[in-house]
């Protein structure tokens, strides 16, 4: 064809576009996400894992623009292991997600990341933390990324206190699947991480294991 | 979270508002929420009411400028009840969505309003249409408008099952509406419902304190 437009991903930004959520249950955390990484209108990255170990038992979720989102998850990473070995013993949830969010805060302007952070450590057991623009809150379950706008009543109506290890997996890969039916910016495959006092566990959910819904 | 501006480039006063309606078995249900806004810093109204009769057994919803679809409906009533009287019978509710599609279309580049349209006709029972912004007409079973409907597309997907009872709906759809009411700031008030069948036509309010409540409240 004459006159053909470059290809998106020469130009645009490469955002993780995204639906990432973490919940709390008796014993630990699950966070799940999708895999599509978009610039613009491509798809350059299908099988994206957002989810990134800061430490044995503790995870963040990433969205927002994928090369800030990554950086965070790279220096925290680093700075754990640093609080780690002067503390002689496993960091707490809350100094991971602490960190995650100075950085966060410190580079507001410049950066464009959202980082969910969840684990499990042994004073507090299952924790979750949001550090979107930079603040520091607990949450029993955290949504976040541009699938999480359609699944806000979804969430806010199903999640019960008390779950079970399982029913929260299932909470998880249903809500995953209906953020990405309808979010153009999340799709793919879904990742699951579990966490709690035996240890961690990843999975995967392909797309044609995914929950299915009325009008599919 | 990310702030949505969908409704808040319209001038004036907007209904930054949800909409929904829903078919069952026998009938459709359609509701709003309760609340009109400027600029989604003041609170115009709190009890205004977004469903709107433009016949016997056909209601619709509007959503967008609250000038635009105020004018846009006042046409479409007169133009129904002309259209039956020519008719010698009741106009069918795809008729009604026609006639909103037909204005909305033409007039596409001033007027910033969506409609969802519902009801019961003989021909074909209880049907819900939805015409948008640009004048797009299209049959759904369940469809939800309005600023505040980004917030259920997950509750409505899950929950929604095609031949639910009466009550199983309308319960779906108080639910629905509080949720999107609990998460948008420019949806809020009362639950405005209106159940259509065969029989006739039955309105339904659920006021703040009745409203159902979740997880967090």
């Amino acid at each position: 064809m004459l006159g053909e437009a470059e290809p998106q991903w020469l130009s645009e930004e490469v955002k993780t576009g995204t639906t990432i959520i973490a919940i709390e249950f008796n014993g630990g955390v699950v966070l799940g996400s999708d895999s599509r990484v978009s610039a613009g209108e491509s798809v350059v990255n299908r099988v994206m894992n957002k989810l990134s170990p800061l430490h044995d038992k503790i995870y963040c979720a990433l969205s927002g623009s994928a090369a800030d989102a990554q950086t965070i998850a790279e220096v925290v990473n680093y700075q754990l292991d640093v609080h780690s070995m002067e503390i002689g013993e496993d960091p707490k949830v809350r100094s991971a997600a602490t960190l995650v969010r100075n950085i966060s805060y410190k580079y507001k302007e410049e950066m464009s990341a959202h980082l969910i952070v969840a684990g499990w450590d042994r004073k507090d057991g299952g924790q979750v933390f949001a550090t979107l623009k930079g603040l520091l809150t607990r949450q029993p379950f955290a949504v976040g990324g541009s699938g999480s706008s359609y699944v806000y009543g979804f969430v806010d109506a199903e999640y019960r206190k008390g779950m079970s290890k399982e029913e929260s997996q299932q909470f998880v890969v249903n809500t995953l699947a209906l953020a990405m039916n309808r979010d153009g910016s999340s799709g793919g495959v879904a990742y699951l991480v579990t966490i709690d006092k035996h240890g961690t566990e990843e999975k995967v959910i392909l797309g044609n294991d995914l929950p299915t819904f009325f009008d599919q | 979270m990310e702030k949505h501006y969908t409704e808040s480039k319209v001038k004036g006063v907007s209904t930054g508002t949800t909409i929904l309606a829903a078919i069952f078995d026998g009938g459709v249900v359609i509701g709003s929420d309760s609340r009109a806004s400027i600029g989604g810093e003041y609170v115009s109204s709190k009890t205004i009411n977004k469903v709107i009769q433009v016949h016997d057994q056909i209601f619709c919803c509007i959503a967008g400028s609250l000038a635009d679809a105020q004018a846009v409906t006042k046409a479409a009533k007169s133009h129904l009840s002309f259209h039956s009287v020519q008719m010698e019978s009741p106009p069918l509710v795809i008729a009604a969505a026609s006639v909103l599609k037909e204005l909305c279309y033409k007039n596409k580049e001033e007027l910033q309003a969506g409609f969802i349209t519902a009801g019961w006709d003989r021909k074909k029972g209880p049907q819900v249409y939805v015409v948008s912004l640009g004048g797009m007409l299209i049959s759904q079973s369940v469809t939800i408008g309005g600023s505040g409907s980004t917030f259920i597309y997950g509750y409505v997907d899950a929950k929604y099952k095609p031949d639910m009872t009466r009550e199983e709906c309308q319960q779906f759809a108080t639910n629905a509406l509080a949720l999107a009411m609990g998460r948008d700031n420019v949806s809020g008030g009362v639950v405005h419902l209106v159940v259509i069948t065969e029989k006739g036509v039955e309105h339904v309010v659920v006021p703040g304190d009745k409203l159902p409540r979740f997880h967090d409240e």
